[in-house]
């Protein structure tokens, strides 16, 4: 019964409810649509990441790790790999040749990263290949609408990934394009150390330019066959520096990695967390900082919950004082404020998570689209439209914070309550309600 | 044997620069089936002794005992529940919670000392037509009359059935014909029920009623006669 009054009594004054309500519905909602928003902004930049630039797990050789000498490779990598494709978890594996470099043009030159790759192998693995060129956004740019045209134009201006390519074919970034100010079929040449540790140097012919959403990995990463590179450095074909292997489920990172680890003790097996620990421990922080956002905003409710029970206690003094004399206890007197607090709180939020819930569904659908600040937000990794999301675990963690900060907001008006001394509460008169 | 007795009952008010002595020694017995009204001026010290009959306000000297038990060497939680299994009350302004029908509000004090769900609605039926209120049963204060509210106050104050009522000047805030309604209901529940009514009023029609008047003046009894 205690439970049906204070449902009712959380009625009784329904304008107050209602703006109560709205307070907490609005404030979730804010709360659960930005928090879906900082979290599927993480999501599509860890998954852009595995998917363009590190995958989910790498292999390498410990001193690799340390100082990336050409010298430091996996022997047998053609068998290494072969065993990894059975692992019934492990989607693709690729090889990679992977050393540091300049590279250089008649105008310029710039350091880079340059990979050696078997290009179908790779495409299993990472994105790269369906990131040569932004073909609607360039064809709108130059106002070309006819598809043949676009087709031809395209594959004269951003080329291909590595299709019909002669000898010492090279995919680079726009960005670095623009730096060193090459286009398709322009020539780089390429320095870096031969497997005897003496310099040598190749020219290469770009037949692709790609373009991720991480200008930064477009600077400085570049992709050539591993045959070319093989014949330029003298490396062995059998050997690689990285193995890199994408997964069915990034979930399963740390299980697969320690059968890895396992198999190959001699090797470094790193998951996507450990190659990039930036972003591992952005998904860390995230979970927490999204708690921590949603915790501000409840504690500003709670105070204005604080409020509206007080006011509720004060106006029901002499119906307290009632309850008490006719043999309500303490206890029950606490828990009938705490429940109406609870309903109070518990209304808003159902309201607040499905509103939060329909606009992410829809909102991550169609996308925000941030093209307007795409300059600044590919700098940092980020791609220009965003896609909330959010997962059900959240919406149970905001209904328990919400339910707690019911509980919280209800001690201090039910402790009022409970220092009501019947036989006085029950003769409080308005006039005397303030001071009572 | 009496159901009340109070031995040198005293509350002096100790709030402000001078204290006052709102009860000064009262003495005296009530027995089962009374039917007493306290009257006296404001001021006289009707209320607090009521509140202090009824365990709501602890004196500041003196015992209370009812049916051989000193209230006051009970613990708060102790008194809250010798309350509300012993006492009855009925307020000045009835105090119904207005979000529950008048059945609801008799239920309530059975739901409080645990009673069957069966049981509760049969002594809640009985006790609504016992004060004329059978068709208004699931009716909310606010559909109800003054006289009608306080019925309904009448039936909760005899739900957890108590050894007695404390009616803090029931009437009050009734018109001529609900207070004469109300003092039948209350005086044909005493004499059929035996039920012991302890009033403080300074309504002449109540005071006609009571079969005992118990006149206080400055916290002291200066009459008590037994008609």
């Amino acid at each position: 019964m205690i439970w049906s009054i204070a449902w009712k009594n959380v009625w009784r004054s329904k304008l107050r409810s209602l703006v109560v309500m709205t307070a907490v519905t609005l404030g979730l909602f804010a709360g659960i649509f930005s928090s879906a928003l900082m979290n599927g902004m993480m999501e599509q930049r860890i998954k852009a990441a595995i998917s363009n630039e590190i995958s989910s797990i790498q292999l390498h050789k410990p001193k690799y790790l340390e100082n990336k000498e050409i010298q430091f490779c996996i022997n047998n990598a053609d068998s290494v790999v072969a065993n990894i494709e059975k692992n019934p978890e492990v989607k693709a594996v690729s090889k990679r040749i992977k050393l540091t470099g300049m590279a250089k043009t008649a105008r310029t030159g710039t350091g880079i990263i340059i990979y050696g790759i078997d290009p179908e192998k790779e495409k299993n693995v990472t994105a790269i290949y369906s990131k040569i060129c932004d073909s609607t956004s360039l064809a709108e740019k130059r106002h070309i609408t006819d598809p043949s045209v676009i087709h031809n134009y395209l594959k004269d201006s951003c080329g291909t990934y590595f299709e019909n390519a002669r000898s010492n074919p090279i995919v680079i970034g726009q960005k670095l394009a623009k730096k060193l100010k090459v286009r398709i079929r322009s020539k780089i040449v390429i320095s870096l150390q031969r497997v005897d540790g003496t310099p040598t140097e190749g020219a290469f012919r770009v037949i692709g330019i790609y373009k991720t959403n991480n200008t930064m990995f477009d600077e400085i990463n570049i992709f050539v066959r591993s045959k070319d590179l093989e014949n330029l450095t003298g490396l062995d074909s059998t050997k690689a520096h990285e193995i890199a292997i994408l997964l069915n489920d990034n979930e399963k990172c740390k299980e697969v990695e320690k059968t890895l680890q396992s198999a190959y003790p001699l090797l470094n097996v790193m998951t996507w967390q450990e190659i990039q620990p930036d972003l591992g421990m952005m998904t860390e922080y995230m979970n927490v900082m999204l708690y921590v956002f949603i915790i501000i905003i409840l504690l500003a409710l709670g105070f204005g919950i604080v409020n509206t029970m007080l006011m509720v206690v004060l106006e029901r003094i002499k119906e307290l004082g009632m309850l008490m004399a006719v043999g309500m206890n303490r206890s029950r007197v606490f828990k009938m404020i705490m429940l109406e607090t609870i309903f109070l709180s518990i209304c808003g939020a159902i309201l607040g998570m499905i509103i939060s819930s329909i606009v992410i569904d829809y909102v991550a659908d169609k996308g925000i689209d941030l093209t307007k600040w795409v300059g600044g937000l590919e700098a940092i990794g980020y791609e220009a439209v965003l896609y909330p999301s959010i997962n059900l675990t959240f919406y149970f963690g905001v209904a328990i914070l919400v339910v707690l900060t019911g509980i919280l907001a209800s001690i201090y008006p039910a402790i009022k309550a409970l220092r009501l001394n019947p036989a006085e509460a029950v003769n409080c008169y308005i006039v005397k309600l303030l001071y009572c | 044997m009496s159901i009340i007795e109070t031995k040198k009952l005293k509350k002096i008010y100790d709030d402000s620069h001078v204290p006052v002595k709102a009860v000064d020694g009262i003495d005296i017995t009530f027995e089962k089936g009374e039917f007493a009204a306290i009257v006296g001026p404001s001021g006289s010290g009707k209320t607090t002794f009521l509140n202090m009959l009824g365990g709501l306000d602890n004196p500041t000297e003196g015992e209370i005992i009812i049916d051989g038990i000193n209230i006051w060497d009970m613990k708060s939680r102790k008194i809250t529940d010798f309350r509300m299994n012993n006492i009855g009350f009925v307020f000045q302004a009835y105090n119904l919670i207005p979000v529950l029908t008048a059945k609801e509000n008799v239920e309530f004090i059975m739901h409080l000392q645990g009673k069957s769900k069966a049981e509760r609605h049969k002594r809640t039926r009985e006790l609504l037509e016992n004060v004329g209120l059978g068709d208004r049963m699931d009716s909310r204060p606010n559909k109800l009359s003054g006289g009608q509210q306080q019925r309904v106050a009448v039936a909760r104050a005899l739900a957890s059935k108590p050894k007695f009522i404390l009616a803090d000047e029931p009437t009050a805030n009734l018109d001529s014909k609900s207070t004469a309604t109300l003092l039948d209901i209350m005086e044909r529940l005493n004499e059929e029920e035996n039920i012991t009514f302890i009033f403080s009023t300074h309504d002449a029609r109540v005071v006609k009623k009571a079969r005992r008047v118990i006149t206080l003046e400055d916290g002291v009894v200066i009459s008590d006669e037994v008609k």
